[in-house]
């Protein structure tokens, strides 16, 4: 090395530290490798790996919704301080989660948007459970304009159609008397994201605006008009909202109540404007679970938006797990008696205890209807053709 | 630095205290690792081909042409996000660029050296903030600042040029831009310097005893010398622009359009792919695939591009530069 270095002074500088370089390297890649193996004992010593102190304990492991991720990490919180058990979920996207539980590589997928026909008639063996309920609000930010303005479907079709382009439109007036709107070009903001909450979004648009539905229609993402926002996931579009002047964007309900945007009263079925809160959200889910299939049913056709009843909120949504029914088909016996156990016994302290986990993160509690068919549903599960004790 | 194993004749003759056996053993090591690059860029391409075969096949080449993106209808077409990943690019270079080399004369020839290594430390810092970082600052502080100041304000003088017409939204093609710009400076501005510093003095001496000003001198015969690493370096920062993710996809409004003005919302193809790969399945996600293919042979090629210009101003004079 030494005989290609042409500057004659450098061979006496370089000397000393040839021979230092090497113990440089040693104590870098020490550091790393110690690094690495500190992060291994840490978090076996805080408990936090999970696996060191209570090695007998089960783990469940599920995967799917985003909009079900602040709630399930609550329940996963919750119960293993309460039983030791482990749940993992992973907010991976409804989509992700329906591929992997019928892949049988979960023990249970979450979704927000229900298994379609072909979904359910190629897999009849999973079971749809609504675990909780999420209110979509119109959040708006309108300089001068009070929050809880009148919005009904129609105008928020036009919204984002594009054919309602200015917060002085006459139509968005008329509901409202007395407030004064400023001529201001509307900014319809949207996710970017495939996600639960376009899809509820849309499905209400499509249940209430015929154009709607012929031009865009229901889905997870849509092919949104020219000169709108898209932003990732209900934060992004939260912000959009938040720093945009007339802006307009679909978010949940706890994101509108975080961020302390202006959002709307929206028109329901029965003709009334009806802000969303908790208790109108239950008053839909109440009167839409009328008629709510079987578990083990085509639930592809439920939907709660622009549900019947003069208190109900009409943009909402159900979330659902996804689980077998006969649970004994995991292939190289991952799914023991036990595990199965521990699996009921936790969808069945996610209906009923874990409804309360739910509220304090603004998710509606399900009605008692909806829990006494998912009562029904996990007590049909089974594990080698035995029933589960619940 | 010669391992103490003693063999055979062979080995003395080239080396009177070893043998070729550490020689063999440093061959073979360091050809293991390239070629575990080349398998996992091998393996990266082939997944993603099989991926996207479904959407190639429905598609063909119309899909690079095809301005829709629709997953209700399962249309799919590159078009508006190659549009957008050039286009925040150009942005990007444009207004990074200048103010790279900037920064790399001024640390390269002019800065005392009580301020050189501060600032070089500082562009180097720069580099290691996560994009996501600058996508938050970009949401509250950029893009407000875009809409209310910059924009209204090209539009008022610029008003004229088409690409300065339109809605003012603050989110669009422009503010990715102008984040591309800033996530571009670190690279470009370090490479730079290097290439700038790896200009013999001769040079520097040579323009300055003929009477050239100090502009003239860095001009002529620093700028001039390093030429092709200046290149490189943009290139690289080019590539840094294609691939540039979350950063974009928070501040560039996420439409699936082409619209001829910078203030509309655009999409990349980064940005697109991140933004729907986690919900999508079937047609969709193989066209996302393909995405990523269109993407990776463009970095692919741009990253190419970007070696050979570095191994020809830092393999050509040494390794005086490293």
């Amino acid at each position: 090395m030494a005989d290609k270095v042409t500057n004659p002074e450098e061979p006496e500088s370089l000397q000393p530290r040839k021979s230092r370089r090497g113990l440089w390297v040693g104590i870098a890649a020490v550091v790393v490798v110690g690094v690495i193996l500190a992060a291994g004992f840490t978090t076996s010593w805080f408990g936090l790996a999970g696996s060191g102190s209570s090695a007998q304990a089960v783990t469940l492991n599920g995967a799917g919704s985003t909009f079900a991720l602040p709630v399930i990490s609550a329940w996963s919180t919750q119960y293993r301080s309460l039983t030791g058990v482990q749940v993992n979920y992973q907010g991976t996207g409804s989509g992700a989660g329906i591929n992997a539980i019928i892949a049988k590589s979960l023990d249970f997928g979450a979704t927000d948007a229900p298994l379609n026909s072909t979904q359910h008639a190629q897999n009849p063996s999973l079971l749809t459970i609504p675990e909780s309920l999420g209110a979509v609000t119109m959040a708006y930010n309108v300089p001068g304009v009070p929050s809880h303005i009148n919005i009904t479907g129609t105008i928020i079709a036009g919204i984002y159609l594009r054919t309602i382009t200015n917060w002085n439109d006459p139509n968005i007036s008329a509901l409202n008397p007395g407030v004064t709107f400023p001529d201001l070009p509307i900014i319809p903001a949207h996710r970017s994201d495939a996600s639960g909450t376009t899809y509820c979004f849309t499905n209400y648009l499509s249940v209430v605006n015929a154009t709607w539905a012929s031009q865009i229609g229901t889905a997870k993402s849509v092919s949104w008009p020219e000169g709108e926002i898209g932003a990732q996931g209900n934060p992004g579009v939260a912000a959009v909202v938040q720093g945009t002047k007339g802006a307009i964007g679909y978010v949940e309900l706890a994101y509108s109540l975080q961020n302390n945007l202006a959002y709307a009263k929206v028109e329901n079925a029965a003709g009334n404007f009806i802000l969303p809160t908790l208790d109108s959200t239950k008053a839909a889910a109440d009167n839409a679970s009328r008629t709510l299939p079987a578990g083990d049913g085509d639930w592809s056709h439920v939907s709660v938006v622009n549900a019947i009843g003069a208190d109900s909120y009409p943009i909402a949504t159900f979330t659902y797990l996804l689980v077998y029914k006969e649970l004994n088909v995991y292939p190289g016996g991952v799914m023991t008696q036990s595990r199965a156990q521990t699996l009921v016994s936790f969808l069945w302290w996610a209906i009923h205890d874990g409804q309360s986990a739910a509220s304090t993160l603004q998710y509606v509690p399900l009605p008692s209807s909806v829990v006494s068919g998912d009562v029904t549903t996990i007590q049909s599960m089974t594990f080698n053709g035995q029933s589960l004790s619940t | 630095m010669a391992f103490p194993f003693r063999r055979g004749a062979r080995g003395a003759r080239r080396n009177p205290t070893g043998s070729t056996w550490g020689d063999t053993l440093f061959h073979l090591g360091s050809g293991a690792a390239a070629i575990v690059l080349l398998a996992l860029l091998g393996l990266i391409v082939l997944v993603l081909s099989l991926d996207a075969a479904q959407s190639i096949g429905v598609f063909g080449f119309g899909f690079l042409g095809n301005r829709i993106w629709d997953p209700n209808t399962d249309q799919f077409g590159a078009l508006p996000f190659i549009y957008g990943t050039l286009v925040t690019s150009a942005i990007g270079l444009l207004l990074g660029v200048p103010v790279s080399l900037g920064i790399a004369i001024f640390l390269a020839e002019l800065a005392p050296a009580s301020i050189r290594a501060p600032l070089t430390y500082v562009v180097e810092l720069l580099a290691a903030i996560p994009s996501v970082v600058y996508g938050l600052w970009g949401i509250f502080v950029l893009v407000p600042a875009m809409a209310n100041v910059v924009d209204p304000a090209l539009q008022s003088v610029l008003g004229f040029l088409p690409i300065f017409q339109g809605p003012v939204y603050g989110y669009g093609l422009l503010s990715a831009g102008v984040i591309l710009a800033i996530m571009i400076i670190p690279t470009v501005a370090a490479i730079s310097r290097d290439a700038l510093l790896a200009v013999p003095q001769s040079q520097r001496e040579a323009a300055l005893s003929l009477g050239a000003t100090r502009w003239e001198s860095t001009r002529m015969g620093v700028l001039r010398y390093a030429r092709s690493g200046i290149f490189g370096a943009i290139i690289l920062g080019l590539g840094r622009a294609f691939g540039e993710t979350i950063a974009v996809t928070m501040v560039i409004g996420n439409a699936n359009e082409i619209s001829g003005s910078l203030f509309a919302p655009g999409n990349t193809l980064s940005s697109v792919l991140a933004s729907n790969i986690r919900e999508a399945f079937g047609l969709q996600a193989s066209a996302l695939i393909e995405l990523a293919l269109v993407l990776f042979l463009v970095t692919l090629v741009i990253n190419a591009f970007a070696r050979i210009m570095v191994w020809r101003v830092f393999g050509e004079r040494g390794e005086a530069v490293s």
